[in-house]
């Protein structure tokens, strides 16, 4: 059972407070959704517990498993089993998503149990095509450069993908319904949820819109305002933001 | 090879001629600096007939009559008095294999390089056989008719082929490195395809490796008949010790109607080399000629391989990788002239420069008057790794004609911060995530190389990322 546990986080970007005392738990098997309007630090939020060099702890801790990542550099932290979907994922030129794919899994696998060999190419590629088709994207993507070229909505399933083939532990997702189409949201969706009852890692997801609720079975709701979580409660939460606003619950 | 008959004469003219005559084994053991006797004796040692000694001797004087460059790479620590112009290989130096550093046997071993090419290439042993190899090869070329000898072998071998072509794509005027080395050229290959004959595996100059044909100033020289086709690779990724300071090649291409030449170098020379280089291809009608130059070692380079392309739907294509590390300057680029209507070229250059490393890409378009619908695109990416690396662009386009296509584009970057954490967030390190993103970079020109050449150019790039990221 793994845990992550972020007591008063507060984040400085560029100078600026964003995150100005953030309190949350997610354990095994949660998924917790976060909303909010733009620039209450939802994002920030992520990219802090990822590492991001630009985003500034100035206080607080984040402990996974009682270890604080925070003074850890990225890599190590997708080692301890952290993962973050991004909202706007890079392009690398000249590697391929398949072989991006594969790297990545290995250089997990090996952090966390060294005596496991590394896979190949050709092993591997039955396992990138599995999880690529089921996300409705073909399998020819496995070929092409990473995210170059791919539309918002092949760019998030390519993301979904990552997540399948890498396993995390605590799974970060970043906005990952804005700029879908109705019909990517639901395969997205559907993905997320067939990954998290499978795996049952820890799941924090951002996200823009109402809709992708109607999908996802999330245990917990919170609300984001102003570099706080405001409000917090169960699926039910989402129900009343949907009729009636951030509004009401951030003036409180 | 040459009769007792023609020494002799050959002795009697070189006397008469130009008055002097000095024992072959005083004069190379004297070594050093560069003097008239010198290139006769190389001429009289090789048994050359007296044409070739007297192209030799008239290079040498305007070799001597030309001023250095003002352009380019800073050429001012070469002491041409301190050169070795020619070393016999029985007389070539050699270090001990414990003296050899360590990074050097590291990235032997990295590469997987076999034991036997490992002391030669380090400068440890005299020679390194790989004769089976080449005796089979050359078998199945016969079949085809087609010639692949070293340099000084085809003079003697096929005279009248070897005259009708030597010197006629680099003239010795053409430059002033070009002119030393007309004058003490040594090594080499020569390669004849016969009309219509497609050699399918690609020739290495490789395979005929040893200390005689490895050689300071090696002269190539690559005739492509009708309808022909040809593959020739130099150089290697491992790196190759040299004792001498100053390489300056000349290699000379032509590619007959409908034929078409690859002709890939990867070079990693030691970094005491000036590497100076001539490179120059003619193309017929509906020739191509393709150009694949990787720069990877040498304190100076300053190569522009070129393709005059001489009648109408000829094609050249240069892709070129250079990889510039401290204390290194790679001044590299292509020449294209289009000297017909209706031809087409591309360059498409990716430069990389790391530490204080400094690339520099140097480039001409000219088209002539009249010559319409050619078509020409330039492409140049420059990825600087570090604060203190450099990197310039000289393109240079004198297109003397309207009805004419050009394009020209240019990028320079650096490694973003975001697809560096990106990378990292996926469990790769800084290291590991920059190295990806060169790889990423140079891959378009890389998956063009023969696959074993373009596995080792990965690790390379591997191992020389490493302990540069910051």
């Amino acid at each position: 059972m793994e845990i992550l546990e972020i007591k008063n986080l507060h984040v400085k970007v560029e100078g600026k407070e964003i995150l100005k005392g953030v309190n949350l738990v997610i354990k095994s098997g949660e998924m917790h959704i976060i909303m909010g309007p733009n620039g209450s630090g939802k994002s920030t939020l992520c990219y802090a517990l990822m590492g991001h060099p630009n985003y500034e702890v100035t206080e607080g801790v984040a402990l996974f498993n009682g270890e604080n990542i925070l003074e850890l550099p990225a890599d190590k932290r997708a080692h301890l089993g952290l993962f973050l979907g991004f909202q706007y994922p890079r392009e690398v030129t000249g590697v391929t998503f398949g072989n991006f794919l594969r790297i990545a899994s290995n250089a997990v696998k090996k952090a966390q149990n060294s005596t496991e060999k590394p896979i190949g190419p050709l092993q591997f590629y039955p396992i990138a095509q599995k999880e690529i088709e089921a996300v409705k994207m073909d399998k020819s993507f496995i070929g092409r450069s990473l995210n170059e070229g791919f539309s918002g909505g092949e760019k998030k399933r390519a993301e979904i993908v990552q997540m399948a083939v890498l396993k995390p532990k605590m799974a970060m997702l970043d906005e990952i319904d804005s700029g879908l189409d109705i019909d990517a949201l639901k395969t997205v969706a559907e993905g997320i949820q067939m990954n998290f009852e499978k795996l049952q890692p820890g799941m924090l997801i951002i996200t823009h819109y109402q809709r992708i609720l109607d999908y996802l079975k999330p245990h917990y709701v919170h609300v984001m305002s102003e570099g706080r979580i405001v409000k917090s409660g169960g699926p039910e939460l989402a129900k009343q933001l949907e009729s009636g606003g951030y509004a009401p619950l951030i003036n409180n | 090879m040459a009769t007792k008959q023609q020494e002799k004469l050959a002795k009697d003219v070189s006397q008469y001629k130009y008055g002097f005559h000095v024992d072959s084994k005083n004069i190379f053991k004297a070594n050093k600096g560069l003097t008239k006797e010198l290139v006769a004796e190389i001429s009289r040692y090789k048994n050359e007939p007296e044409w070739m000694l007297k192209f030799r001797l008239d290079a040498l004087e305007i070799f001597y009559s030309k001023p250095m460059p003002p352009w380019g790479a800073d050429l001012s620590g070469i002491n041409f008095d301190n050169i070795h112009y020619y070393v016999r290989p029985s007389d070539r130096p050699t270090r001990n294999w414990d003296e050899v550093p360590d990074e050097i046997k590291d990235t032997f071993e990295r590469l997987g390089v076999p034991e036997a090419e490992r002391k030669f290439l380090a400068g440890s042993g005299a020679q390194f056989e790989s004769e089976t190899v080449y005796h089979n090869l050359q078998e199945s070329l016969q079949k085809q008719g087609v010639i692949f000898d070293g340099i000084d072998t085809a003079l003697q071998k096929h005279p009248d082929l070897f005259r009708e072509y030597f010197a006629t794509i680099v003239p010795p005027r053409d430059n002033k490195f070009a002119a030393l080395n007309s004058a003490v050229w040594s090594g080499g290959s020569f390669i004849y395809v016969p009309k219509g004959v497609n050699v399918g595996l690609p020739l290495q100059a490789y395979f005929r490796i040893n200390s005689e044909n490895m050689g300071q100033f090696e002269r190539t020289l690559i005739i492509v008949d009708e309808g022909a086709s040809v593959h020739y690779v130099e150089g290697c990724t491992a790196p190759t010790y040299s004792s001498d300071s100053l390489h300056s090649a000349v290699v000379e291409i032509i590619v007959k109607k409908g034929g078409r030449c690859q002709y890939t170098t990867i070079q990693n020379w030691s970094n005491n080399v000036y590497n100076l280089v001539t490179k120059r291809a003619k193309a017929m009608q509906d020739a191509t000629m393709f150009w694949l130059d990787c720069n990877l070692g040498s304190k100076v380079t300053m190569k522009y391989p070129s393709v005059y392309l001489m009648q109408p739907g000829a094609k050249a294509e240069v892709l070129s990788i250079a990889f510039a590390g401290n204390g290194q300057h790679q001044d590299a680029g292509a020449k294209i002239i289009h000297a017909a209507p209706n031809t087409t070229s591309s360059i498409n250059s990716k430069s990389i420069s790391k530490g204080k490393g400094r690339t520099t890409y140097r480039g001409l378009i000219k088209v002539y008057p009249g010559m319409k619908g050619c078509k020409s695109k330039v492409t140049c990416d420059a990825l600087m790794l570090d604060k203190d690396s450099r990197s310039d662009t000289y393109p240079t386009m004198e297109i003397e004609e309207d009805e004419v296509t050009i394009e020209h584009e240019a990028t320079v970057s650096k490694i973003g911060e975001e697809q560096l954490f990106y990378l990292m967030s996926r469990g790769l390190s800084e290291q590991e995530a920059a190295t990806m993103i060169v790889n990423g970079f140079i891959e378009p020109i890389v998956k063009q190389l023969p696959m074993e050449y373009a596995i080792e150019m990965n690790r390379l790039i591997e191992m020389e990322m490493e302990g540069s990221v910051g």
